[in-house]
């Protein structure tokens, strides 16, 4: 008898959960999207909530840029959390559900290009030879580091990379082998970062790239590579400072939120912007990212003021920005 | 039978016992090798993890410094989503293998559906979340809620539940039923008062395998929104904004546990690492204890069955 007991309250409490309809009445402020970005967005809905005793909820999700842009432009959150800027597929998307957007650019990524430490014969690269590494023409072709620079060893070239969904993977192809996504595909490749450190960690032979907070974190184990942007410049190894300066090119990415516009006429998300600009610099540094400079956050309070909408971007992702043509561009 | 036979007949059981042995020793290896995989696993996690372990990390949210973060959102939600999944999944799941066993006609049309019910359990999780992203999120308007992972969840167990309970309705003798139509009881009277009560034990163990599979899947949550970062826990009943009613946290955005560990796992951060082992620690121990309670259930059960 006591199964059908169970049954019959299981029966009771779905009815009375349909009768009692949806209730939604709590102030929430709704984050999704990039996985990259996330740290920034974690930390600063974690100071937020706790700066407004917690009257104010703030959700944040991992659904990707892609994923979390889907979600955007059905207006079901209010903010997106994006490791590129938006494209033209999804600016239509948006415009066709009529979601209108402010773009803030709120942090640089640093592609850092690693190698093993015991690796002795790598001072720096040239974009043109990292260019003979992953260019899809090499696939199965260059395999071993002579091939790539006589004057390097001929010892074999194991690669690491990030899979072919990630956003930095897409910046990497496009900055290096100038279009997206076009990569060889010879290459260990995983989501999980940690594991692209430990088999660049243990591979003399080795090279990879990733975000330069994975880089930061395991500096015991991993050497970055300084990168020549043109032939003639000096090779530039990425820091905070060469980041900032806009020496460390064409590696260096901004991160960005998109943020609802309708939603931002609603008190709590107004606030949360407002709190982000604030604080962003101060809690990058936290999560081991890049901060803009503290005048690119002024000029997003500037915007997010006017409600200055769009993206600046036009739906195409632009190699090498700094932070100074970033503010200069005029939003379409 | 001569000395020969005799010798003959001696050679052939020592070679069959020889056989019993290695077969015996190939057995052995095999559980080893599970058991020894799982103890692994199990140490190194443990090894990781149990350091971090403490009131703290199982009372704070989430946060950025690893020290400070915890896991109460996560596993508040995921005991959430187990309850909602087993309330909806073990009323259809048995009541469905019941019907099949008991009350449906032997034909092909059964045929057919058992077929597709035992096909269901073995289709990818992430084609359930597709499809209650769909049905619960869009059509039903239920939200990225608890209920919604519930339910997916609960569709996903479902072909576990009712090939457990058909199983368990089968092992029981055919003269109870006999014996209980014979003295003038209806198909309804038998169910309720003996094959229900006498397959139970069997049901649980079934329900239990399919909560043990659904408390750790991850693709179907995210798919139908579940979060990684939140740092509160869903109303609990008449405390939410008025009018609070008794069920608000179904409506209540979440996380769960195994969500919570991968978005650790990635984390550049070795401490994180450390987090997430300790919460796979937890969610280890969260699994035994449903264990537990099922076999502890399953105790009582039989102990009330007298034949």
């Amino acid at each position: 008898m006591k199964i059908t007991k169970y049954a019959a309250t299981a029966a009771l409490v779905l009815s009375a959960v349909s009768a009692s309809g949806l209730v939604q009445a709590d102030v929430l402020v709704k984050v999704d999207g990039s996985s990259t970005v996330y740290p920034i967005t974690e930390a600063v809905a974690e100071d937020f909530q706790k700066s407004k005793k917690n009257a104010v909820k703030v959700t944040v999700g991992i659904s990707g840029t892609g994923g979390g842009f889907k979600k955007f432009c059905r207006g079901e959150t209010d903010i997106s959390d994006a490791s590129r800027p938006i494209t033209k597929k999804e600016m239509e998307d948006c415009k066709a559900a009529g979601i209108e957007y402010m773009e803030f650019p709120v942090a640089y990524d640093a592609l850092t290009v690693v190698v093993n430490p015991k690796n002795d014969w790598i001072k720096s690269m040239t974009v043109a030879e990292l260019k003979t590494i992953w260019e899809p023409a090499a696939q199965g072709k260059i395999t071993s580091w002579k091939q790539v620079n006589p004057a390097w060893p001929d010892r074999p070239l194991k690669l690491f990379g990030p899979g072919a969904d990630s956003g930095t993977f897409e910046y990497f192809t496009e900055a290096i082998n100038g279009k997206s996504k076009s990569s060889r595909g010879d290459f260990t490749a995983s989501e999980d970062d940690n594991v692209l450190v430990q088999g660049v960690a243990r591979d003399i032979g080795a090279l990879g790239f990733f975000g330069y907070a994975y880089y930061e974190e395991n500096k015991d184990k991993l050497r970055s590579v300084p990168i020549v942007n043109k032939d003639g410049n000096p090779a530039v190894a990425p820091s905070l400072k060469t980041v900032i300066d806009g020496s460390y090119q064409p590696l260096a990415r901004p991160i960005f939120i998109y943020v609802n516009a309708k939603s931002a006429d609603k008190p709590e998300v107004k606030e949360f912007v407002e709190y982000y600009m604030k604080n962003a610099e101060k809690l990058t540094k936290e999560v081991k990212y890049v901060p803009l400079p503290a005048k690119a956050y002024a000029y997003n309070d500037d915007h997010f003021a006017k409600r200055i909408k769009g993206t600046k971007f036009g739906g195409e992702n632009k190699v090498g920005l700094t932070i100074e043509d970033l503010m200069k561009l005029e939003a379409k | 039978m001569n000395q020969q036979e005799l010798q003959a007949l001696r050679t052939m059981i020592v070679v069959h016992k020889r056989w019993d042995m290695i077969f015996g020793l190939i057995g052995i290896l095999a559980l080893m090798i599970a058991l020894m995989t799982f103890t692994a696993l199990f140490a190194d996690m443990a090894i990781n993890g149990v350091g971090r372990i403490s009131w703290e990390f199982l009372t704070s949210f989430p946060s950025r410094r690893a020290a400070d973060a915890g896991i109460l959102s996560a596993w508040v939600g995921s005991v959430l989503v187990m309850l909602v999944t087993a309330f909806a999944a073990v009323p259809l799941g048995v009541a469905a293998g019941v019907y099949l066993e008991e009350y449906a006609r032997k034909n092909w049309v059964t045929d057919i559906i058992e077929i597709n019910v035992s096909n269901l359990a073995g289709v990818p999780s992430i084609i359930y979340g597709l499809l209650a992203l769909g049905l619960f999120v869009y059509t039903f308007g239920l939200g990225q809620s608890i209920l919604t992972a519930g339910l997916t969840l609960a569709l996903l167990i479902l072909p576990v539940v009712i090939v457990a309970t058909r199983e368990a309705i089968r092992s029981i003798p055919q003269i109870i039923r006999e014996g209980a139509y014979a003295c003038g009881a209806t198909t309804w009277q038998v169910v309720s008062d003996h094959i229900v009560p006498y397959s139970s034990a069997g049901i649980l163990t079934g329900v239990i395998i399919g909560m043990a599979r659904a408390i750790g899947e991850t693709a179907p949550i995210i798919t139908v929104g579940a979060l990684t970062f939140i740092a509160f826990l869903p109303p609990a009943p008449f405390t939410g904004e008025p009018p609070a009613g008794l069920f608000d946290w179904l409506f209540a955005p979440f996380t769960v546990m195994p969500i919570q560990m991968f978005n650790w796992t990635s984390r550049p951060e070795a401490a994180f690492l450390a987090n997430a082992a300790a919460a796979g620690f937890i969610l280890v121990l969260m699994t035994l204890a449903m264990n537990g309670l099922a076999i502890w259930l399953r105790y009582r059960l039989r102990k009330n069955i007298n034949w």
